[in-house]
């Protein structure tokens, strides 16, 4: 069955303090590497057939209008996840 | 006041017989809510009466004013407030609140905590609430400005009145963009600021805001908490005698009544 990915993350401008409590907290496991951390949201709106441009519209809009707040979030990506996509 | 007090849990008996009692305040039960209690309660020690009000129904039941009670409406999912914007009766409030398809008088709204988040995603306050800075729960007794008295619901506060009341809650940190806080400031839009520290990194200390009209007010700390001495915040004259958050119905149920300041 074909899925629409919608990813969603907090405003750049916006403090994220989940994502602020998790860089704090990855050197205590050994990971020194990462300076940032910022946490968003992953939906996988499950189509029954084909997706077609009008069926990504809507999900487009639902991603603007209840997904997200465009107040404190950005939509940044609304894909199409083909079977067999391994992402 | 010469109301008498009703048992705890009791607030669907008539109130004793007064010219108050005519001001009818809905108080809406989403799935998840857990103030609506203590919001009908404090309606009743304001001397009005409550009306029951639930979420699937469209209907107000010609109530003269309508309370958004705090808790976890759909439990927070997506974000809090986000899903209970969609119930049917926030369709008739958000109509009624802006006046629009009637020839009333706009719908005095107070939205506490959990009611202010879902104000925000339904657009009639500006703004939006994300997790505190510091990222825990947080309740305690916290002190407010009240910056605004002019408000529907804030009208027999005395200018910049310190009152306290609790506050209890985790995505409590108020954000809004620049141009919005700043209009906010300029219209004298903040109706309660945090005083003696800011409890969770909220945008130039706002602890409550109002809508242009004056009729929709929204805040974080929880005044239906505040209603009954022995059960508040603690105050000059003893332990949990705090009954600040009393005002803020008085001054609705008041208005409505017909009652001068």
């Amino acid at each position: 069955m074909p899925r629409i990915i919608v990813e969603v993350m907090p405003k750049p401008e916006i403090l994220d303090p989940q994502g602020k409590a998790i860089v704090n907290a990855l050197p205590h496991l050994g990971f020194t590497e990462f300076s940032g951390v910022r946490q968003g949201k992953r939906f996988e709106l499950t189509v029954d057939g084909e997706v077609t441009e009008e069926i990504l519209q809507q999900a487009r809009k639902a991603a603007a209008e209840m997904l997200s707040n465009p107040v404190i979030e950005d939509v940044v990506a609304v894909r199409v996840d083909d079977e067999g996509d391994a992402a | 006041m010469s109301v008498e007090t009703p048992l705890i849990g009791d607030f669907t008996a008539a109130p004793a017989q007064s010219r108050l009692a005519g001001a009818r305040i809905g108080v809406v039960t989403f799935p998840g809510t857990l103030d609506d209690r203590d919001a009908a309660r404090a309606v009743r020690l304001g001397g009005g009466t409550p009306v029951a009000l639930w979420h699937a129904d469209q209907s107000l039941h010609g109530v003269d004013a309508v309370v958004l009670p705090g808790g976890f409406s759909y439990g927070d999912y997506l974000r809090a407030g986000a899903i209970a914007r969609f119930a049917p009766v926030m369709d008739t409030i958000v109509k009624e609140a802006q006046a629009k398809d009637t020839s009333a008088a706009a719908l005095p709204v107070l939205g506490i905590c959990n009611g202010f988040q879902i104000l925000t995603e339904a657009h009639l306050l500006p703004g939006s609430m994300i997790k505190n800075n510091h990222l825990k729960f947080i309740c305690r007794d916290q002190a407010l400005r009240v910056e605004n008295n002019q408000t529907a619901w804030t009208s027999q506060f005395t200018d910049d009145e310190i009152i306290a009341i609790p506050l209890k809650n985790q995505d409590g940190q108020y954000v809004a963009d620049d141009a919005t806080l700043a209009q906010l400031e300029d219209e004298g839009r903040v109706v309660f600021r945090y005083v003696g520290g800011n409890p969770n990194g909220s945008r130039n200390d706002i602890a409550g805001i109002t809508n242009e009209a004056g009729n929709v007010v929204g805040l974080m700390p929880h005044p239906e908490h505040a209603v009954e001495a022995g059960y508040g915040p603690d105050d000059t004259t003893g332990m949990r005698n705090g009954t600040d958050g009393l005002t803020l119905f008085t001054s609705v149920i008041s208005s409505l009544a017909g009652a001068t300041k």
